[in-house]
């Protein structure tokens, strides 16, 4: 239901409520673009498309998309870190990051364009979320690799609103800030969303803070957690939606409809497309979301496999944006997992078991959960003959050791739990490696 | 004869029924338990056992999937006298040997201590030297069934 006195800002009508065919030709002249650029200046690209007989200049007009290659996160991975830089090194203004399969960090770069296009694309978001340049932003996303806080940074600064960098953590201070300094919107993941205006809930500070409006976004949740967290605080949520490898939070977002994320494709082309034949599936039917990055300078990426399931529909939304909307993630064709906001993978967890040198056995399971609404990840590992000792001093350094290592490689804490050997289930072809408890489609 | 018996120690995890199954596969496979202690931690616990047959005890968990190891302990026989527990950890202390775990069962007319520690054979040595004795496999591992 939309608020008796919501009143819908649109930050950039031209562009969010373009004609299809406007939109198109538009599209098109940027995808002949980014293809000359990345044709001409990155090996990765001139040797994929030279392996399927494409040259720039069959690619005309948007529709010809279908004849480009396919970037996987493994390409990423390849050509880590500066692999696929269509610019100099020189003209790199930053660089973000999230996790990889395994060890090594997924790097994207930026240039001082990139980064313009970037606060531009959330502070239209922000601006679907009823703000504008007199509100206070109280970011708890964090700030460093991870392009969370830096990207509603960005987006606050381009919308002209104050930013609050508080980056995560201590529920106290971010409560005490958010009254003293009177912010108006808050930027975080939903889960901590839930606790904070749990937390507030309990010390009864609800009525002192000025929040209206939550911009959630870094994980996966429901329209149940939502409408929790909205009647707690008597504000609305948005979901944002974003990856490291095309931007970061930005690329798409719902509006006060829900119904579905705006995709901001002037700048992100989305293909929902089958993910065994890489064809394009129907209009509202599932299919693994694809993006082209149609004017990103320093890593521009083509058709690039995001791994997450949705459907998108064109139809114009109530709000009157003309921009394609994405369901909610009905899952992903891996077993990645977002976890406080970090993307998990399980190979990682493999890894870093495996890299303890026989210390522990190979035969692991991840345990997502949530307590207090913050999501807990669990791994249990099996204490076979080799690792068994009766003196519970070594038993209990062991585990610590394991839990020191999993949080290195996967950057958040890590609850281990010894098991008993065989009580991890084997299976015939690919193990269950994770659990997911939390319920989020 | 070895000075030191061997205790079948076994991992068990904090959940209903894991002791039960750990007494019953060795009940079927007729190996006795003469003395037990069960240590818990939040998450797991921790059961040793001085048994009939330690080696059998070991191979009968193992194949039902269970993590079990023996090791090396030294069996205290303590006379029942006020004072001769703390005198004969008092020689231990003396002798520098640390002391890892404790526990004690009844052994006829005397008590024993099982004891783990970082140097069993100076244990036995030590409490040797100062009049105490040690029960031996052959005698530990049948004690209490035909007095």
């Amino acid at each position: 239901m939309v608020p008796a006195n919501w009143e819908e800002r649109i930050r950039d009508p031209k562009i969010e409520c373009m004609s299809r065919d406007e939109m198109a030709d538009l599209q098109g002249k940027k995808l002949v673009n980014v293809v000359e650029r990345v044709y001409n200046n990155v090996d990765f690209y001139h040797k994929k498309m030279k392996e399927l007989g494409v040259e720039p200049g069959d690619i005309k007009r948007m529709e010809d998309i279908v004849k480009l290659p396919f970037t996987t996160k493994e390409d990423l991975r390849d050509n880590y870190p500066f692999g696929l830089l269509a610019i100099p090194k020189s003209e790199v203004a930053r660089v973000q990051g999230t996790s990889g399969t395994t060890g090594k960090l997924t790097l994207a770069s930026y240039s001082d364009y990139d980064v313009e296009v970037w606060g531009e694309c959330v502070a239209r978001c922000l601006t679907m979320a009823g703000l504008t340049k007199d509100d206070i932003i109280h970011v708890c996303y964090g700030y460093g690799l991870f392009t969370g806080g830096l990207g509603a940074d960005f987006g606050a600064r381009a919308l002209g609103a104050m930013a609050i960098p508080m980056s995560a953590g201590n529920t106290k201070r971010q409560m005490m800030c958010m009254e003293d300094f009177g912010a108006t919107a808050i930027a975080c993941t939903p889960s901590y969303a839930l606790h904070l205006a749990e937390a507030m809930q309990e010390s009864g500070v609800i009525d002192k803070i000025k929040i209206k409006a939550g911009i959630c976004g870094a994980e996966p949740w429901t329209e149940e957690m939502r409408h929790k967290i909205e009647e707690i605080m008597h504000i609305n949520c948005f979901d944002i939606y974003g990856l490291c490898e095309i931007t970061g939070p930005g690329v798409a977002q719902d509006c006060i409809h829900h119904a579905g994320l705006h995709v901001n494709h002037d700048h992100f082309y989305p293909e929902v497309l089958s993910p065994g034949t890489g064809d394009a599936v129907a209009e509202g039917e599932l299919g693994e979301l694809v993006f082209t990055t149609l004017s990103k300078e320093a890593m521009p990426l083509l058709r690039y496999r995001t791994k997450d399931l949705t459907s998108i529909t064109y139809e114009t939304c109530e709000c009157g944006r003309t921009t394609p909307r994405i369901s909610k993630f009905k899952g992903r064709t891996d077993d990645m997992k977002v976890i406080r906001g970090v993307n998990v993978f399980p190979t990682q967890v493999e890894e870093a078991l495996l890299g303890m040198g026989g210390a522990v056995a190979p035969h692991y399971l991840m345990i997502v959960d949530r307590e207090n609404n913050m999501d807990r990840l669990t791994v249990m590992v099996e204490v076979d003959e080799e690792l068994f000792s009766d003196e519970i001093r070594k038993l209990d350094a062991l585990k610590n050791r394991v839990g020191a290592v999993l949080k290195q490689a996967l950057g958040i804490a890590v609850n281990v739990k010894l098991v008993e050997p065989k009580t991890i289930e084997r299976s015939e072809g690919k193990a269950k490696r994770v659990i997911d408890k939390r319920d989020l489609v | 004869m070895g000075i030191t018996i061997q205790q079948l120690s076994v991992f068990l995890e904090n959940r209903a029924g894991s002791m039960d199954e750990v007494l019953a596969v060795l009940a079927s496979n007729g190996v006795n338990i003469v003395a037990l202690s069960l240590a818990d931690t939040a998450e797991y616990g921790m059961l040793r056992m001085i048994v009939s047959d330690p080696v059998k005890g070991r191979a009968v968990l193992k194949e039902n999937g269970m993590s079990a190891n023996l090791t090396d302990v030294v069996a205290l026989r303590v006379p029942h006298e006020t004072g001769s527990l703390s005198k004969a950890m008092h020689q231990i202390v003396e002798g520098e040997v640390n002391i890892e775990y404790m526990y004690a069962f009844a052994n006829g007319e005397d008590a024993s201590a099982v004891l783990k520690t970082d140097d069993p054979a100076r244990v036995v040595d030590i409490l040797r030297g100062s009049g105490f004795d040690v029960w031996e496999a052959s005698e530990a591992y049948v004690s209490n069934i035909n007095m």
